[in-house]
Parts: C-alpha cells; structure tokens; sequence
C-alpha cells in the first residue's frame, strides 16, 4: 500500500483548521470586489455604510447560530428571538437617555434570558436542539406579535442617526472629540459604526467565550461528546452557556434591526429567512454542522458572503423571479468545497458516523 | 483470595454489576497498593474493563464499596475520580479529535488568566509533559485528528500524567505503541511507581506484565479468581486460570472432508496500519475461524473483504476470479454476505418491521421491475422465519420489539436470503442467549456442508474449538498460527493470540 507511512502529523494542519474561512474570505474579495466595481459610487463610504448596516443584523443572527452548531445542534429560533427583540426594543428604546439606556439593557436581557430558557429545554428536557428550539421559535414568534400585531413602534431618533452611521456622524450627534472635528480623530471618522459594533461584539464577546473552560467545552462535546464525558468536562454547563449566548447573540442582531429601522416588525417570513439564512452563512464560513470546527467569526463572513451574492443582483439587475435560483446555485457550489472530506475516509463506514 | 493488608491505597469489596441479564461483576473483591504496579489478566469478557470502569467512575457499581485512602467513595462521573486522583488511560480513547494536542492534555484544567486559557502557558505545560512521556517530538499545536494511533495513545498518557495522579490505570494503553514508545512508558511507569503512585495495569501482552508488574491478580467470568506476586505462578499456569473449567456448549459434530479447492483465496492483505499481509483461504464446505484478542485487525478483514475499505492491497480472489468490491452492494452481488459486529447500528433498521428488515438485501429478487412483489415477499419472509425458527408474532411489528438473539436470527435470516456462496461473520453470538448460539452453530454447519464457505471472527475461543475446521490466529493485524483439527485447542489459541512464542523468544 503506498500511503502505509502516515507522517508524524502535518506541520501546516493550520491551514486546513482555517481552510474552510479561507475560502470564505476569497468568496467575499470576489463578489464584493465585482460589486464594488460595477457600482457607479463603487468603493465609497456611502455604499461601505450602507452595506454595514445591511450586513449587521444577519451577521450577528449567524453569531448566534454558530454557537449551538458547534455542539452537533441546530437553534431554528434564532430569528424568532431576534425578531422578538426588535420588537421589544420598538417599544423601550425611546425616551430620556437613561430610558433608552435600560432599554437596550432590558432588550438584550430578554434574548439572553430566552437564550437560556432554549439551553434549559435541550439540557434538562432532553430534547434534541433542532426540535426543541422549532417550538421555542414559534413562542418567540407569538410573543413578538403580541407586542407588535402590526408593524410599527418608534425608537430615538438619535440614536438611530447615530448607529447607522459613521463614527464621525456619531461623534457630531453626541458631541463628542469636539463634534467629530478633533484632528486625532479625523483617521477613523470614516469607519462605520456597525462595522465598529460587530468587530467589538466578536473580539469582545465571542473571542474571550471561546477562550474560557466552557467555550472549549462546547467545542468538545461538538467533536465527541463521549471523549468530552470521560474527560471530567462539565456538558450541561456548556450547552446552558452555549444557548445562552446565541440568544444574547440574536438579542444584539434584533436591537440593531430595530434601531436601523426605527420600528418593530413580527414578521414570520422575514424570521424564518434569518434562521435559514444563519445556517448558511455558518456553512460557508466552514463551521462543520456536525459539530467541533469552526467558529462564530467564520460565520460572519459567510454573512458578508450571502450579503455580498445578494448586493450583486441590484447591480446586474437580475430579475427578482430568478434571484432565488442564482442564491441557491452559489451557495450549492460554496458548500461543496465543504463536501471533499468523503475522499479522504478510508473506511466507507466512517462515512455514515 | 486477595490479600487485603492495612497498607492497600484502594480497595474494593463485594463489588458486583449487572449489564441487563448479564453478570459483568460479581462479588468481586480486590485491592492495590500504593508504589506498586499491579497487573489485571483475563480473557475477553472476564470483567477487566467493568472493574476499572467502576474503579473511574464511568459506571456505578450495582452492590458492593469502595474505599481510597481508607476512606469509603463512590464516583458518579469520572471527573469526580479525577478529583481523588484517580486517573485512567482509556482504550478507547478520550481525545476529542477536532482539538491540538495541548487543549486535549489540559482539557479538565487548562491554565487560565482572568478566565481565559491561557494559551501560551498552556502549549509550554504540554510540551513539558510529552517531554516527561518521550514525546517531545509532537507538536502540541496539532490537531489530534491529524496524529497517528500510536500518537495518540501517547498523547492521552501524557493527558492522564499531567492530572498529577495517585491512582493511575492503563488499559490496554500499550495496544498501539511502537516498540520505542513502549520503552519510554515502562521508564515513565517505574518512575511513578518509585513516587508512590499506585498503578493498575491491565494488559494481554504477556511478557508486558512480565517486565512491569510487581503484583497479578486473574479474573474469569467476572470473578476476583487468585492474586499472586510476579514469578510465583508459571505462564502456563496463568493461561490455565486465565481459562478455567467451563461448562462447554453442543456443538455439532465436524465431519471429516478432504480440503477441497479454496472459494476465498486471501494474499498479503493489507489495509493501512492495521493489516499487515494476511494470507489465507477457505474452501465450500468449511467453517475458518478467525480467533485472538479484540482488535487484532479480525474486523478490518470482513470488512475488506466485504467492499467497505478503501486502498486495501494485496489480492482476493473468490472463484477463482480476482475480487475487488468496491461497496457491499458489489460484494453481494458476487455471492458474499457480512454479519457485521453490530446488529443494532450495522445488521438492523430497528425502527423498520421485520419484514423490511428480512428482505433488505434482497429487494431486487423480489421485485418485479421497481416494485416490490407482496406475494413474494410474504413467501420470503415466512421461509425464513420458518427456517430460522424466528419467534416473532406479527413480521409488521417493529425488529426492535424482538428479543436479542431473535433479532440477530434476522439478520442472519437476511444475508441468508441472498443465498450466498461465501459467509463472513463477525462475532455473531456475542449477548445472545446458549440457545440460540446452539440453533446458529447448528445453521453454520448445514450452510457448510450445503457447499458454503463460512468465514468466522469471534472473541468466544470455545466457539472456535467447538465449530470450526480450521482457526487463524491474529496479532497485530497478521495471522500468527493457523491451527487445524485436534490442534484447535484453548490453550494453543490463547498462547497464539499472546503472541507469547514472541514474547519469550
């Protein structure tokens, strides 16, 4: 047999843990590249915002998914509890500063709270994920009506200004570094403060989470549950933790929905699309639905991946009627890349484990 | 019985435990010292590994205590062992594969700073304890899916190391290690020993226990049978207690038949690490065995031979035409049936009705065109279970409400339906009650003399002797001996499958 020698490990395995967002990234360069292009104010800060704010909500529903997906699980409530948010945050984000202030801390309460009440489900339920969380979803999406029958709401409109702005703009709305004139500042007044937001989620929240006992936990029980049993790890605790924080996830996507569009919706179809939508972008970011590789900030960029597809069909105007097959064809070849692990198993019965 | 002195680290009394009708434990008492190394012997099935699952806190003991440092414990998990400083090295590994070697080793307590695993810190600890087991070759950074086998295993004794225990136990912790590595965990064992750590060593490999152990105890059919010091019991004598007087079952008798020419003819198989060149043959009408311990590589045979091995070398031929199945689909159309090793996972759909269970492998003889013929597939399903004397009540009812030994009669009764010329089993009677064993060497010895030729892996030596012409014994993913006839005897095949001819040459 040729390959009898298996080699001492592979120096560069690096690459392959990473290969999977790799891909992703260059998938990224070249839609938003070509779109950029074509665009007749292509690689202005104009199109950069507006695309950020485009880009937010379902890059942090996509946060969210990641976290339960690499336990081997799927959260079909992610966009119920977003969209339960948005609506929350429709009627609380309003008001004195300090109102809107504990607002926001009550909207991202809420999805957390609803986050854990999903882990308690699965944990002490004994429920599998996928349909533990499909009935979860549908209260999520009842509660969500209840607040908001139709759609509707106001939030500041300050804030609103602020958010989905530039971080200059943001400095002018609340006075800040001298109304965003102070000289210092002037080399980041471009950036995008939904950018500024999700990089601070991921580097702030999921970075240290998934540096933490229980963030290494929760990949464990990903890639074999029963190795993580037997080495002592402590598994309830991680899933409660791991669900916890797809709804803190999913409550940050649904304050932002809300503030970028000033209002509340309890919009079924739109919910569904999120949920639906995460699970694609944790697939083309390469997170294994199998559980145990990956990560929450692959995931983003297979948000801006989607994102960028869809940016693309305004620019070559594309029919409406056909965007749903030119979607479905990218993402079927974006995934397949996923697909050539089968050609490596030597053993066709690992293949069905 | 045991010797319990006042100065024992670990001890355990009266321990029994039951796996649904079977008697895993039973009454078993034992105990270790402290700076010792003590040595667990007994075949497959003795009740080794429930002992050390019990002593690890995997499973809970039905009845009896045990007491650690002369005080009384139980363990609901093993990480509450961990906590007392009992640390086990598993057979079947504990590694989680998608993690680096460094996140795996300090898996249960990573250094951490303000919370966070400190990964820096952590990389330096691995490195510091692969260096302490010889493996200062493997790079923490990697992922343990990447490593080979015997990597791996020496990965987890690192892992199992840096848990600082009082307590450490190996199972079978040798089975995959080179020839070097093996050295480096004797260096590593005696060192923990001169620290006062108290070792239980479980292990087949005769002359292993020969080297390390200071103390042997034997079990058999889950029961604590003697404990002695190295060197005052002769090999012989081990294998002896190791066997034991058993009540042997009915087996029918062998007819005398001259060789005929080979159906399967098998050279220098070979399938990555675990096969090494394995030559040999079974003709129509005769019943091989395939014995020694587990995972010898006595699985990966069927299964290479049976299509579902990719980069599998050396030839098959089967009639004399060279075989190369590229899926199971392929072998069964070339008259060949697999009982696999797990009904439950790999021989049955348990949730599907026993008729669909029956005809699974044969839907294309009963169908005419792409649909199935109902009429034929009544006929079919009442034959077998006529055949197989299958109690069953309605065929529509789930194969799941059947008992154990009825279930694997299905699918038996399955591959049976195909008519196969060639039959490969893989342990086909493992927790199965005698009388179905009986009525299944009965059926073996009918296929054969009807012109089958049976191809038979199992871990029941007595089965073996009881029903085969000829047995190969495995090692190490090679036949060590073949024996033939009269020479099918427990005693040769247990020496074989210790491969102790090697151990003491």
């Amino acid at each position: 047999m040729a390959d009898a020698a298996i080699p001492v490990g592979r120096r560069f395995s690096g690459l392959r843990y990473h290969g999977g967002v790799l891909g992703a990234v260059a998938l990224f360069l070249v839609f938003y590249g070509v779109y950029n292009l074509n665009h007749p104010r292509g690689f202005s800060q104009q199109v950069l915002i507006q695309n950020a704010n485009e880009v937010f909500t379902i890059a942090l529903v996509a946060m969210a998914q990641t976290v339960p997906v690499l336990m081997g699980g799927l959260d079909l409530s992610v966009g119920a509890v977003m969209t339960l948010v948005n609506c929350l945050a429709s009627h609380l984000v309003t008001g004195s500063p300090v109102q809107i202030a504990l607002g926001i801390l009550a909207c991202l309460a809420a999805g957390t709270a609803f986050g854990f009440l999903n882990g308690c489900v699965v944990v002490y339920g004994r429920i599998q994920a996928i349909i533990a969380t499909l009935a979860t979803g549908a209260v999520a999406m009842g509660l969500a009506l209840f607040l908001r029958p139709k759609p509707g709401g106001k939030l500041d409109a300050d804030l609103s200004w602020a958010m989905t702005n530039a971080l200059g703009d943001f400095a002018e709305t609340y006075g800040l570094f001298d109304g965003g004139r102070a000289a210092w500042f002037q080399p980041v007044a471009w950036i995008p403060v939904p950018l500024l937001l999700l990089a601070a989620v991921a580097l702030g929240v999921w970075l240290p989470f998934s540096r933490t006992l229980t963030g290494r936990t929760v990949y464990a029980i990903g890639s074999a549950e029963g190795a993580a049993y037997m080495s002592g790890l402590a598994i309830a605790r991680a899933k409660l933790a791991a669900f916890t924080l797809a709804g803190f996830f999913a409550a940050v996507g649904g304050l932002f929905l809300a503030i970028q569009t000033s209002s509340g919706n309890a919009d079924i179809p739109q919910a569904g699309a999120y949920t639906l939508n995460s699970i694609a972008a944790v697939v083309i970011g390469g997170t294994s639905l199998l559980g145990g590789t990956g990560g929450a900030v692959a995931s983003i960029v297979g948000a801006l991946v989607l994102r960028a597809i869809s940016f693309n069909f305004r620019i070559f105007d594309i029919p409406p009627l056909m965007q749903p097959l030119v979607e479905g064809l990218v993402l079927l070849a974006a995934v397949s890349l996923g697909a050539l692990r089968a050609l490596r198993t030597k053993n066709r019965l690992e293949l069905f484990r | 019985m045991p010797k319990t002195s006042n100065e024992a680290f670990l001890t355990l009394s009266g321990i029994g435990k039951r796996y649904g009708g079977v008697r895993a434990l039973d009454g078993v008492d034992f105990a270790c010292r402290r700076g010792s190394i003590h040595a667990v012997l007994g075949e497959n099935g003795a009740g080794k590994s429930t002992l050390i699952k019990i002593v690890s806190g995997v499973v809970q003991p039905d009845e009896g205590a045990m007491r650690l440092d002369g005080r009384t414990v139980a363990f609901p998990d093993p990480a509450a062992a961990n906590r007392a400083g009992v640390v086990c090295v598993f057979q079947e590994l504990s590694l989680v594969p998608d993690l680096t070697v460094a996140d795996n080793i300090l898996i249960g307590d990573p250094p951490r700073r303000f919370g966070l695993i400190d990964a820096r810190a952590q990389r330096r600890r691995a490195e510091e304890l692969l260096a302490a087991v010889g493996c200062a070759d493997v790079d923490p950074r990697l992922r343990v899916r990447d490593l080979p086998l015997s990597r791996r295993q020496m990965v987890e004794i690192a892992k199992a190391l840096g848990k600082t225990p009082r307590l450490l136990i190996l199972d079978e912790a040798t089975s995959a290690l080179t020839a070097a590595d093996v050295e480096r965990v004797y260096g590593l064992l005696a060192r923990l020993k001169a620290e006062g750590v108290a070792i239980l060593y479980i292990s087949h490999r005769m002359h292993e226990i020969d080297a390390l152990a200071d103390t042997l105890s034997v079990f058999r059919n889950g029961r604590h049978i003697e404990t002695f010091a190295k060197g005052e019991r002769s090999p012989e004598r081990i294998v002896e207690l190791m066997i034991g007087r058993e009540i042997t079952a009915q087996y029918p008798p062998k007819p005398a038949r001259p060789r005929p020419a080979p159906r399967l003819e098998v050279r220098e198989l070979g399938w990555g690490e675990r096969l090494k060149g394995l030559s040999f043959a079974v003709g129509p009408g005769e019943i091989v065995g395939l014995g020694g311990l587990d995972g010898q590589g006595q699985t990966e045979v069927l299964l290479a031979l049976f299509g579902v091995l990719k980069g599998v070398s050396g030839s098959v031929s089967v009639d004399g035409r060279p075989h190369r199945p590229a899926s199971p689909a392929e072998a069964r159309d070339r008259g060949l049936a697999l009982i696999p090793e797990d009904r439950k996972t790999e021989g049955l759909m348990l949730p599907m009705s026993i008729t669909d269970n029956l005809v699974a492998a044969s839907l294309p003889r009963i169908s005419r065109g792409p649909v199935i013929d109902r009429d034929r597939e009544r006929a079919a399903v009442a034959e077998a279970v006529r055949r197989l004397r299958i109690k069953i009540g309605d065929p529509a009812d789930a194969v799941s409400t059947l008992s154990g030994g009825n279930q694997q009669k299905v699918v038996i009764a399955k591959w049976l339906m195909t008519a196969p010329g060639l039959i490969l089993l893989n342990d086909p009677t493992r927790g199965i009650d005698v009388g179905t064993k009986q009525e299944i060497y009965r059926l073996l010895r009918e296929l054969a003399d009807a012109g089958a030729a049976i191809l038979f892996y199992s871990t029941d030596y007595d089965e073996l002797i009881g029903c085969c012409d000829r047995v190969g014994v495995m090692y190490d993913g090679r036949i060590v001996r073949e024996l033939e006839g009269t020479a099918i005897t427990e005693q040769a095949i247990v020496a074989s499958a210790l491969n102790l001819e090697a151990g003491h040459g």
